[in-house]
């Protein structure tokens, strides 16, 4: 883990930042006339991640994909302002990740709590859940109108697929999910993992780590 | 990001539109039987794509787009099946650096732990094969596939093994090298860091493929399979092993921790098997099995390996895809065998073996032959997850979840001319496992077409109705020694997330959660209190005999549940009590589900077997 916490990247990426990842889909196969060759990237985004107008604690209006999720490592997990199961334990163990993490929160990784209560949680409500966790920049608490929100829990599969229990918020999906957008790689693990196993899991969907990795990167092969 | 098309806002509208209106349908009260009733819905669970109503509104060309199962159309029974290609060894001087006992880290191996079995059995052939991207057709109607191959195969190449004799337990070892030259560009799902688990393989575990022992790009891994029966250090040093331990149709996978579903999804399986001196792969000697052959040649290789998986493929790309942010199990429309989509295999009339492995993701399937006029062909089970039973069993068909396989004898000696398929009848919605309903004969999935047309060859096979009563392969191990311990795993989920005994799975840098005696015997409990789901339970190094599922002996016809296994099938509110000797070599080793996407989140326990032991009965 220690990899995360020292490296940084933010330096390396401000030159020519995610050249490298965007220019690799050079895995054209052959073309067939009734098929579309389409950046596996942009069927991703358009299959996962909406971009639908969001609302952050802090009182901006965000875009899911365009202000979220394009040319970052996220982390999602959903949660509710008055939820007394496992919203609170994932949250303080979240605390801890973020701390494990480091600077880089904010830079380049991003950590997203979506809830499942849009209704209740206002933005009042959200900012007064971030300050009671002492919550750092770079994570931020979302809402948004009802549809929005099933949606994006839809999408990005906090979803059990019997529908009695799926109904059940006391009983919802504790799994957080996390990703690298521009270098497609995705994964997902239980909230209440250990900071540093998460923060490790986390690691194998960063950048590439050194000079020579990223120019081999480079030929898209 | 200029690449990156404007987003078709009437498409999000539509989409969003259907969810509205499912929600409504949802809220309203509407049952599944209500919605089929109403028109609404598939038998296969699909709400019919009715604009304004599915996710998945049509388009314009008839199709979908979105990331439920909806493939593009494929015209079925089109390609021939391919025979699995066989590897062929490598000359020693071929590898560089030569292998050695002890990593060889300067030289960019991964692996960390050196060879414990190098002295005693130094290996004596030599495969090498590479992990690498190649674009591969699995279906004319569809454009070639950027995959991730063994040595540009999916599956990867069969390989075709020998297990010493008995008076010389050294003759079966060999050394696999394997390349990690995986692009970093995955294409849009796939993690080019890999571990190859050889699955039922009786190998030390720094070569089993742990799931934690993975390597990166450009780095290769040595693989010491010393192809030895289990016992051959410990209680049959005399005999060269327990030949009632042999083992005859394993594979191989990748096991990369939390990316295993979507790298094997991607095409990182192939296939292995062990012949001995009775199970000898020629129908004229020792059990007189249907011959391997050359395992290509269709007059002379009667003895045939196929692989099945169900995919999803993008039907505006026509590219194969992955359901990223899935946690329940993958379902796929498309049914491949030997990496094509439905295919034909010709077949001369007379005895042949099939070797059938699920490499899931997620899906159970109970095969049947069906016949013409909707007939069921009943066939020979002979083994349970590749390993030889008491004697072939007649049955209608096999029930065999992700990662199970079954070895079966089909006899189409009187079937000249005649046409049949495989076909899966067992209903499955979604990724929680079959709803246990068995569907009638021509009413389930058609998966493999077997035509019965090729020319009139000599079959010297034993016909297994002509086989008297009694033992007819190894006989099984008894399971009457007494146990060090006994441990219970209760498989359950709690929000959304998979726990064992209460605990998740911790991960790589976690101590063991149980610690196993080197040459002991144990007694583990499996519990399913995990609602609706089923789970095929794995267990790495050594197989296992059942001793009992809900107190009742386990079954040995029908549905076969006696013999020897490495994968239970854990059903709804199943428990079971199984029999482990776990001997010779020692290290680490997992116990998980093999629904690929329940083991990625985490449905595993991380265990060690030494020379101590721990007492943990639920760890």
């Amino acid at each position: 883990m220690t990899d995360l916490k020292r490296r940084s990247l933010i330096a390396t990426l401000g030159a020519a930042p995610f050249a490298v990842p965007l220019l690799a889909h050079a895995q054209a196969p052959d073309e067939t006339p009734k098929f579309r060759t389409i950046p596996s990237r942009e069927r991703i985004r358009d299959r996962y991640f909406p971009n639908l107008v969001l609302t952050a604690h802090d009182g901006r209006k965000l875009k899911f994909y365009d202000d979220l999720v394009k040319d970052k490592i996220v982390i999602f997990n959903m949660f509710y302002a008055h939820c007394e199961g496992i919203c609170v334990p994932i949250t303080r163990n979240l605390v801890r990740l973020q701390q494990v993490l480091g600077d880089r929160v904010g830079k380049d990784i991003f950590m997203y709590s979506f809830t499942l209560k849009p209704k209740e949680d206002n933005i009042e409500a959200l900012k007064h859940y971030a300050h009671m966790h002492k919550v750092k920049p770079g994570w931020l608490f979302l809402t948004g109108s009802a549809n929005d929100m099933e949606t994006i829990r839809r999408k990005l599969g906090f979803v059990d697929p019997d529908p009695v229990v799926d109904k059940d918020l006391s009983n919802h999906i504790g799994v957080i999910k996390y990703g690298n957008e521009p270098l497609e790689r995705w994964g997902g693990c239980p909230g209440m993992s250990s900071p540093e196993w998460i923060a490790e899991t986390l690691s194998w969907v960063d950048w590439p780590k050194n000079p020579a990795q990223k120019k081999a990167n480079g030929g898209g092969k | 990001m200029a690449y990156i098309s404007k987003r078709n806002l009437r498409k999000e509208k539509e989409k969003q539109t259907a969810a509205d209106n499912r929600r409504e349908l949802i809220a309203a009260g509407f049952k599944r039987r209500d919605l089929l009733k109403m028109g609404l819905l598939t038998s296969a669970g699909m709400l019919i794509p009715k604009k304004g109503l599915s996710a998945h509104p049509l388009n314009t060309r008839g199709s979908f787009d979105d990331d439920e199962p909806n493939s593009p159309p494929t015209n079925p029974w089109e390609d021939l099946m391919p025979r699995l290609p066989v590897l062929q060894p490598v000359p020693l001087a071929s590898l560089n650096p030569a292998p050695q006992k002890n990593p060889n880290t300067p030289a960019g191996e991964a692996r960390t732990v050196p060879h414990q079995a190098w002295d005693d059995f130094p290996p004596l052939r030599y495969y090498e094969m590479s992990q690498h991207l190649a674009n591969l057709q699995v279906h004319g109607d569809l454009p070639l596939q950027p995959l991730w191959t063994f040595n540009g195969n999916v599956p990867g190449p069969l390989i075709v093994e020998r297990y010493g004799n008995l008076g010389n337990p050294q003759a079966g070892s060999v050394l696999l090298r394997l390349r990690n030259n995986l692009p970093a560009n995955n294409g849009g799902f796939g993690l080019p860091s890999v571990t190859t688990h050889l699955h039922n393989g009786h190998t030390p575990l720094e070569s089993d493929g742990f799931p934690c022992f993975f390597m990166e790009r450009g780095q290769f891994y040595d693989h010491h399979y010393p192809n030895v029966y289990a016992g051959v250090k410990s209680t049959h040093q005399a005999q060269g092993g327990d030949i009632r331990e042999a083992m005859g149709t394993l594979w191989y996978h990748d096991h990369r921790i939390d990316h295993t579903a979507e790298n094997t999804y991607k095409g990182l399986a192939g296939t292995y098997i062990l012949f001995n001196e009775r199970d000898t792969g020629d129908e004229n000697t020792g059990f007189r099995l249907p011959s391997f052959g050359d395992g290509q040649n269709p007059l002379t290789s009667f003895d045939i390996y196929m692989v099945f998986n169900d995919k999803v493929f993008d039907n505006v790309t026509g590219l194969l895809k992955f359901d990223l942010f899935n946690t329940d199990g993958i379902l796929g429309d498309k049914f491949l065998v030997n990496g094509k989509i439905n295919p034909v295999l010709h077949v001369s009339p007379r005895r042949y073996r099939f070797r059938w492995l699920n490499t899931g993701p997620s899906r159970f399937y109970q095969l049947f032959v069906l016949g013409p006029n909707n007939s069921t062909k009943s066939f020979w089970q002979i083994s349970t997850d590749g390993n030889l039973m008491e004697r072939p069993v007649q049955v209608n068909s096999s029930r065999f979840s992700v990662a199970e396989r079954v070895d079966v004898i089909v006899d189409f000696t009187n079937d000249a001319g005649k046409t049949f398929y495989l076909e899966n009848r067992l209903e499955q919605d979604d990724g929680r496992g079959p709803t246990g309903d068995v569907l009638g004969a021509g009413q389930g999935t058609k998966i493999l077409q077997i035509v019965v047309d090729g020319p009139p060859v000599a079959d010297n096979s034993v016909n297994p109705a002509t086989i008297p009563p009694g033992n007819y392969f190894y006989g099984f191990p008894n399971t009457t020694d007494q146990e060090r311990i006994t441990r219970t795993f209760r498989f359950e989920r709690g929000n959304g997330q998979w726990q064992v005994n209460g605990q998740l799975v911790g991960g790589c840098n976690q101590a063991p959660r149980f610690r196993i005696k080197r040459n002991s015997v144990e007694k583990w409990v499996f519990q399913n209190n995990s609602g609706g789901w089923q789970h095929p339970i794995h267990m790495h190094f050594e197989e296992f005999q059942t001793l009992t599922i809900n107190g009742n002996a386990p079954a040995n016809s029908g549905i076969i549940q006696k013999g020897r296994k490495d994968v239970f099938r854990l059903e709804h509110n199943m428990e079971t009590k199984v029999y482990f000797r776990f001997r010779d070599f020692i290290g680490r080793i997992p116990l998980h589900c093999h629904n690929v996407v329940h083991e990625d989140h985490a449905m595993m326990v991380l265990g060690e077997i030494d020379d101590t032991g721990d007492n943990r009965t639920n760890p």
